[in-house]
């Protein structure tokens, strides 16, 4: 009789990531619970087993192949499990051996179109004994963590019209927070947050102001109606403050602003959002009236800093616009920025931190050369911040575009872009991993790389920062100096955030790279 | 007869592909508009490429035939690229005849005795670097199809001022060795941590750029001398006018 209710509790019993654990990280390193390891969106690994001075010594422990390209994801790790996802799709890995434990699809469906960008998928999020994924045809899944089996499923947007989800949801405090891509189709962007265990809508906070509503005003048109404001990168979360915060793409059409005068709001802007309901608490727009697509779709990085003498709660952000910002992330307000890449469009940030916009740059009919491109100074790949440190590490694309300005004409579920750009010769075009100091932006040092990169980055206890290049290099740096230490050719180009976790009492590192995810140790 | 006899044949190989109605006439003009529209965020602005690949060449991977390419532009490249489903078989026929326009250099007049210049292309050793048909060396740019590629005045300045447009994949590199030795070549492929380097002789060297006291990238040298000079008018004429008929394998 006893065995029997053993058998029968065990299964209930084991292996649950309640909120608790998420929320409290730091007491077990060797997991990855949530996108950027903690709520912050710090991407920074306790672990300190692999320093500089062993890291030379890495090697490959086991790969995992995936049946299609380009793959972006971060895994979730926990319980001995690593948690994997593609384009709708998903699988758990034993993390001893790589081997599958489960796997889940959902079909494509035949006329599903991704309009400026990539079929893939950043990553899971997990709760309790759920693991979510956000399907490319707008599906919010929720599975049993042991069997991979559906508990529930909910449409989050019809795709046909041009919205998708590619990202990992943020799952906290019983909710599962999405946002949406098709920024280049004419959407009117949300971030959405659904009820953990019955996938019930929670809540809805539109990107793009309707009527009536604070904001809407600075959209002197009708373009609100297809003023885009995607929310394609996961957010960050500041539990003691329960706030969402969560970064908005550019407004549409992308290189044609002349049919939406007005600063388009909270396009290219960082929101910050009560976690219960949705409500707006404050918002920070990076660049008004953008006509370059510079989404602000970048994670949130939040962290307490010293600001002129004063301990402050921060939320920094590297823009794609090239700017580096350090805000209050109580109000919102503007503590400190600057440029940390080639930037030709502003002159600077005034005191409230708006860009003081340089005329002539906008795209044209001919067009026009700024820096940078398109895909900016950094774009959906994580940054870093170390705590220990106080550094921030981004990957940096430098490269600027000729930007050309067309006319636009909305169709749903088509390109609503109004223009495009020609880039640069290759050879005229590098990256770099740049550490800034957190609560200034001020440059510690660069590693330089051979081509603009599409990789995240991790820090880590241990002294290290990894990174990947396009051309398939992962690699470790000082985290001090920026001294390169370590670096394995994975064949294929990597465009992924790195994570790093246990196997045993053994730090691990883990990073996709086209189609194999690699994991490595000493 | 012979237009006829060509007519039939046209609608003959129509036939083979599309049973039903013969395909729609492209309007280029129309098309560059909807490629603007509709293909440049991936294409690039002018077709040169971005995301997508670069379309202003003659031959597409996915595309070998106009019907192809049609095909192509409404259905997509799964996972890729979107199928232009909204636009309508003459959209999708314009900006088919588009990409074509910017893909090809159209025929024009050329000068010269082509017949000749064959002999002087073999004559003045230019086989030692490039590859016709199979026949020569692969150190060089393949040739069987620059005619069209290039126009002739593009071919006549190659002849005689290579460093003015050195093709894609043939960057000279100067790497200075750790024991102080220059070594010459083209890249043939670089990353952050290492690069590797075809030199004159056909080898294949590769270093660690740590472990190399300089890495010198030649922009605008060519590793093909100029022949001005040492060509007379008449032989430049011929050999450009060779080079131009060279308009692929078969």
């Amino acid at each position: 009789m006893r065995l029997a209710w053993v058998a029968l509790l065990a299964p209930v019993l084991a292996a649950q990531v309640p909120f608790e654990r998420i929320v409290n990280a730091d007491r077990e390193p060797g997991s990855w619970l949530t996108y950027s390891r903690n709520y912050l969106g710090q991407r920074f690994s306790p672990l300190n087993q692999i320093t500089p001075a062993n890291v030379a010594q890495l090697k490959v422990k086991w790969a995992y192949q995936f049946d299609v390209p380009n793959n972006e994801v971060s895994p979730i790790v926990a319980d001995g499990v690593m948690y994997v996802t593609g384009p709708n799709r998903a699988a758990a890995l034993d993390l001893k051996t790589g081997r599958e434990l489960w796997h889940w699809r959902r079909p494509i469906p035949a006329d599903y179109q991704n309009i400026g960008f990539g079929r893939v998928n950043r990553g899971p999020a997990i709760l309790d004994d759920r693991l979510f994924i956000a399907t490319l045809d707008c599906y919010l899944v929720a599975l049993d963590i042991k069997s991979g089996q559906e508990r529930w499923s909910t449409q989050v947007a019809d795709y046909k019209p041009g919205y998708s989800m590619t990202l990992a949801p943020l799952a906290y405090r019983g909710k599962v927070a999405v946002g949406i891509s098709g920024g280049e189709a004419g959407i009117r962007g949300f971030v959405d947050a659904y009820d953990a265990k019955t996938g019930q809508r929670a809540w809805r906070f539109y990107t793009i102001p309707g009527p009536g509503e604070p904001g809407h005003d600075s959209w002197k048109t009708e373009a609100w109606q297809t003023g885009g404001g995607s929310t394609w990168v996961t957010g960050a979360y500041d539990a003691d403050a329960n706030l969402l915060y969560w970064g908005v793409g550019n407004p549409g059409p992308d290189w044609n602003g002349d049919p939406r005068p007005g600063d388009n709001l909270y396009t290219c802007s960082l929101v910050a959002l009560d976690g219960d309901t949705g409500k707006l608490k404050w918002h920070f727009q990076f660049t008004p009236h953008d006509t370059h697509d510079w989404d602000s779709a970048h994670v949130p990085v939040l962290f307490d800093a010293v600001i002129r003498g004063q301990k402050r709660k921060v939320v920094a952000n590297a823009n794609r616009n090239a700017f580096y910002y350090v805000l209050d992330r109580e109000n919102g307000q503007f503590l400190a920025g600057q440029a940390y890449s080639k930037q030709t469009w502003a002159k600077g940030l005034d005191d409230s931190g708006r860009p003081m916009e340089i005329p002539g740059t906008q795209p044209s009919d001919e067009g026009t050369l700024v820096w940078p491109n398109l895909n900016g100074a950094t774009v959906w790949f994580s940054p870093s911040y170390s705590p220990a440190l106080g550094l921030f590490y981004v990957a940096v694309r430098e490269t600027g575009a000729t930007y050309f300005k067309r006319e636009a004409d909305y169709k749903p579920g088509t390109f609503f872009a109004g223009g495009g750009q020609r880039e640069l010769p290759p050879d005229d075009v590098w990256g770099a991993i740049r550490a800034l100091d957190a609560a200034s932006g001020k440059m510690a040092w660069e590693f330089k790389l051979n081509s603009p990169p599409w990789a995240g980055v991790l820090s880590t206890a241990g002294g290290l920062v990894f990174s990947g290049t396009t051309e398939g290099n992962f690699f470790a740096l000082d985290a001090k100096t920026g001294k390169p230490l370590w670096d394995f050719q994975a064949g294929g180009g990597i465009g992924a955030n790195p994570i790093s976790f246990s196997i045993g009492n053994q730090q691990h590192i883990a990073i996709a790279a086209d189609r194999v995810l690699y994991v490595f140790g000493l | 007869m012979r237009w006829i006899f060509g007519f039939l044949c046209v609608a003959c190989a129509a036939a083979q592909t599309a049973p039903t109605a013969p395909e729609p006439a492209g309007d280029a003009a129309l098309g560059q508009r909807r490629f603007e529209s509709q293909c440049a965020l991936c294409h690039g602005q002018d077709g040169s490429g971005g995301r997508g690949p670069n379309l202003r060449r003659p031959k597409l991977d996915h595309a070998p035939d106009d019907a192809a390419l049609r095909k192509v532009i409404a259905e997509g490249i799964q996972p890729e690229m979107p199928g232009a489903w909204q636009l309508s078989p003459h959209e999708v026929a314009s900006v088919a005849a588009y990409v074509r326009k910017i893909g090809a250099v159209p025929p024009e007049p050329v000068p010269g005795d082509a017949a000749h210049g064959e002999q002087v292309y073999k004559s003045k050793g230019c086989a030692n670097c490039h590859m016709i048909r199979g026949t020569g060396s692969g150190f060089g740019p393949e040739l069987s199809d620059i005619g069209s590629r290039r126009s002739v005045a593009f071919l006549r300045e190659s002849i005689v001022a290579p460093q003015a447009s050195v093709p894609d994949g043939f960057l000279m590199i100067e790497a200075v060795t750790a024991s102080g030795a220059t070594v010459r070549g083209v890249r043939l492929n670089e990353d952050t941590f290492s690069i590797q380097i075809k030199d004159q002789k056909g080898q294949f060297l590769s270093f660690r750029k740590a472990d190399l006291k300089e890495l010198r990238k030649q922009r605008g040298k060519s590793p093909m001398p100029s022949y001005q000079g040492s060509l007379t008018p008449e032989e430049l004429t011929d050999l450009t006018a060779y080079l131009a008929g060279l308009r692929g394998k078969s």
